[in-house]
């Protein structure tokens, strides 16, 4: 029946076809024409804030998506826009600007582009001395906002708030009618405050800057209020920022980024800059730095092997326990156990840190009650370990008994009668044919959930942020803190301010380990497979 | 060979006979390590069911069976000013539901195109897809969170402590694996299908629409569920992007909830975990069969 429809349609003749077509190719043209409009008018302001490390994405993107729509040939690839945009903005840039980043200066007070750092700059103000400019009156609210009334030299009448600044005659809207001095006696939901009040507000007054730049003002003392004027300005020949407030003159140190003065004063912000290899010396040379570094890498080792173990083994154990078909309600079993694996990880991590805590904790007072000592959890780093182990062993089994049940219903029955006749017992039935034979079809996942725990955060960081401390690291670094996340607080909490630069530095070391890992893991099927073959 | 034969059954009837009293012991401890595991699993989830109940709603004063269990903690979460959990609750499914929604959209495309049609550079495509997921993207949100701290300066609504960058990235990390889980689907559909429609002068969209999307659609919706589970569950990207209370997720939320006195606040998080779990818990529980399929071929988390 569609069939039938189609043909009709298609009888309708040629024409309408290919009016339908070009009204189709028009519209797809007034599509690409307005998001080109947007996506240059975005190109261009990138580019001249010096942002070119995101505008090339976007350029790509914008790019891809003219030559698809506006090649027929190219029909196909159309479908992939939507996924091939967000994979280039997300993945792709990511990864290529996280190297790009290793060989910067990325970090707090250099997270600008020059141009960017330069602007920013532009915005600050400052109060010229000795500048006698209005007169003012202030007035406040019962919450403790002012508003002061101007009179300039010319006599004209300002009202500025926080966020305003206009001219103002007393006597209209909210203004209250002009005393002696011309001043407004009143202002509606305000109190006008008298000379002494002036002075008790005073230390709150004198920092407050009213308006909005450049129609901005400040009080500089009891009587005179003044404009505030730009105080950096930028000398694009010489690459200088002069300081109009002191005078000094910074020039722009490209080791550095930062404009400095040559008393060897910083101006902040800094910008970014390309640091060529420095953090990685940093990261291999420097012992402050490598001492945690090697530690913590032996640990994630150490981690993500036992966490592999430890989840398969038990995860093993359920499974041969679960399989046999007389086994009543396996099913229903089946569900509760899958319940931890369905717990998102970050609730289940946060309710054994409770039961774990060292003295309301329920496994560690238990343990008090039964044998009168309970291991720290949380301050003892050997005990830290284990209950991370622990806590991912709980998370974990589900996976492992999952895909070992799989596995393990695919092993023939006959390669265990056979073994029986040869009169093997259970055990050696169990090392030399159950676990071989689920180590071809296992391993490679095997192998997938140690690269899985050798980045995983969300066991780590949510128990313990990766403490207890160790001490004299220039970095955050914890007992508990596995590279990821050593690389996540060096990134945001550092307490210096955040080093995104040497934590990408970290970040592509971790890269090469999970790639050595993917083609070992890649390898070893193959391998697996092989030997399967001839079983 | 022949003269073997009798031998067998009987040895097979002796070693039955022997193994039933085994079989018993055996069957007996099944069940044990059953029962065993069973108890590992759930304590912990009982215990918080218990600590949800306890109204004094401290870790120091929990029991398992709790005196005058009430839903107090439930109660004080959900009016709670200072930690609002409804908002995170609602920020969470309104970012999960559109990353769900546009991830289908995208991944459903590219995925019929891979499966469907034949292009140049159609196979180094896909083999770049599978490469890029090799890398963790949690490896990857420095350069994230520079993304978007760009973009904010520029675009309204894609800055730092936005909800669409969320989403925008929360789509990245999802697209390959689900991609190929799609197209395995698609792959499974006969060509001969769409090729005989194509014969009959159907265009690939009508094809894909009318006869394709139907077929698909059992599959499309467990892709989504799980581009939905995965993003409600997420944690390390929320927290690198969001920065004020009231747009955190759900997980954000309920992790700075126990940064904040987290023995104090002990029964107001086990309520509002439980509460934020049973979402993902029950959709687990109603594909378990599917989800368990996927999972060998390591298609989901693990």
């Amino acid at each position: 029946m569609m069939v039938d429809t189609k043909k009709s349609r298609g009888s309708k003749g040629p024409l309408a076809a290919l009016s339908k077509g070009i009204g189709r190719y028009i519209l797809i043209l007034l599509g690409l024409a307005i998001l080109d409009a947007l996506g240059i008018w975005l190109l261009y302001l990138l580019i001249r804030d010096g942002a070119w490390p995101v505008a090339t994405p976007i350029a790509v993107i914008l790019i891809l998506i003219n030559v698809l729509n506006l090649s027929p040939k190219l029909f196909p690839i159309r479908w992939q826009i939507p996924a091939g945009a967000i994979v280039i903005l997300i993945i792709i840039f990511p990864m290529v600007y996280t190297i790009y980043s290793a060989f910067t200066n990325y970090s707090d007070g250099h997270i600008l582009s020059k141009q960017q750092a330069i602007n920013r700059l532009a915005q600050d103000t400052y109060l010229p001395e000795g500048s006698q400019t209005y007169n003012w009156t202030a007035f406040r609210t019962e919450e403790g906002v002012f508003s002061l009334w101007l009179v300039d030299q010319g006599g004209e009448d300002y009202l500025v708030t926080l966020d305003t600044f206009q001219d103002a005659e007393p006597g209209e809207g909210i203004i209250g009618p002009a005393d002696e001095n011309g001043v407004p006696e009143s202002l509606e939901g305000y109190q006008r405050l008298a000379r002494l009040e002036v002075i008790k507000y005073l230390p709150e007054l004198d920092g407050i800057q009213f308006g909005i730049y450049p129609d901005q003002v400040q009080i500089v003392d009891l009587d005179y209020a003044a404009p505030l004027v730009q105080r950096y300005s930028y000398d694009p020949e010489l690459d200088t920022i002069i300081d109009e407030k002191s005078g000094i003159v910074y020039y722009a140190n490209e080791d550095e980024g930062y404009y400095t003065s040559l008393e060897d004063q910083n101006l902040i912000p800094g910008y970014m800059v390309w640091v060529g290899v420095h953090n990685f010396e940093r990261l291999f040379q420097s012992p402050a730095f490598r001492g945690p570094f090697l530690r913590i890498f032996a640990w994630t080792i150490a981690f993500a092997v036992l966490s592999v173990l430890t989840t398969f083994a038990v995860g093993l154990l359920v499974a041969i326990a679960f399989n046999d078909p007389d086994l009543k309600g396996r099913k229903l079993i089946r569900s509760l156990l899958l319940i931890p694996y369905t717990i998102p990880g970050i609730i289940g991590v946060l309710i054994w840190k409770g039961m774990l805590n060292p003295h309301l904790g329920l496994i560690p007072l238990t343990l008090e009650r039964m044998i009168g000592w309970a291991p720290e959890f949380y301050n003892n780093p050997f005990w830290a370990k284990i209950g991370i182990l622990l806590i991912n062993l709980w998370l974990g089994y589900p996976y492992m008994m999952l895909i070992s049940s799989g596995a393990l219903q695919a092993i023939p029955d006959d390669i265990y009668d056979a073994a029986a006749v040869d009169g093997a017992s259970g055990w050696q039935k169990f090392w030399n044919i159950t676990l071989p034979l689920l180590l071809v079809s296992v391993g490679p996942l095997l192998i997938a959930s140690f690269v899985f725990n050798f980045n995983n955060f969300s066991v780590i960081y949510p128990f313990l942020e990766g403490k207890p401390p160790m001490a004299n690291t220039p970095t955050p670094a914890g007992h508990t803190d596995i590279l990821i996340s050593y690389t996540y607080r060096i990134a945001f909490e550092g307490g210096g301010g955040s080093d995104y630069a040497y934590a990408a530095a970290i970040t592509i070391v971790i890269f090469f380990i999970v790639a050595v890992l993917t083609l070992i893991q890649y390898q070893y099927t193959r391998q697996w497979e092989e030997v399967s073959e001839n079983v | 060979m022949s003269s073997q034969t009798p031998i067998i059954p009987a040895e097979e009837n002796k070693k039955s006979a022997g193994l039933t009293s085994r079989r018993r012991w055996g069957m007996a401890l099944r069940y044990l390590v059953a029962l065993v595991a069973i108890l590992f699993a759930l304590f912990p989830v009982i215990w918080i069911i218990s600590a949800s109940l306890n109204p004094t709603g401290s870790l120091a004063g929990q029991k398992l069976i709790p005196d005058n269990a009430s839903f107090a903690n439930y109660k004080s979460l959900l009016n709670d000013p200072i930690h609002p959990y409804k908002t995170w609750l609602l920020n969470s499914l309104k970012i999960s539901t559109i990353t769900s929604l546009l991830g289908v959209i995208s991944i459903v495309l590219s995925a019929y195109s891979f499966s469907r049609f034949r292009f140049k550079g159609r196979r180094q495509l896909m083999l770049a897809l599978l490469l890029i997921q090799v890398f963790p993207t949690l490896l990857m949100f420095v350069a994230i969170f520079y993304l978007f701290q760009q973009l904010g300066q520029y675009i309204p609504g894609m800055g730092l402590n936005e909800h669409a960058p969320l989403v925008l990235a929360y789509l990245g990390t999802q697209m390959g694996i689900q991609i190929w889980l799609m197209k395995g689907f698609f792959d499974s559909i006969p060509r001969d299908i769409d090729e005989s429609a194509l014969v009959d002068g159907a265009t690939h969209w009508q094809i894909f629409w009318k006869l394709i999307f139907p077929l698909a659609r059992p599959m499309i919706v467990i892709v989504a569920l799980l581009v939905f589970i995965a993003s409600y569950q997420e944690f390390v990207l929320a927290s690198v992007l969001l920065k004020d209370k009231a747009m955190y997720t759900l997980m954000v939320g309920l992790y700075l909830f126990v940064s904040e006195e987290f023995s104090k606040n002990w029964g107001i998080f086990a309520a509002g975990g439980l509460m934020g779990a049973l979402p993902i818990v029950v959709l687990y529980q109603a594909l378990q069969d599917q989800i368990i399929g996927g999972l060998t071929a390591g298609a989901v988390k693990g």
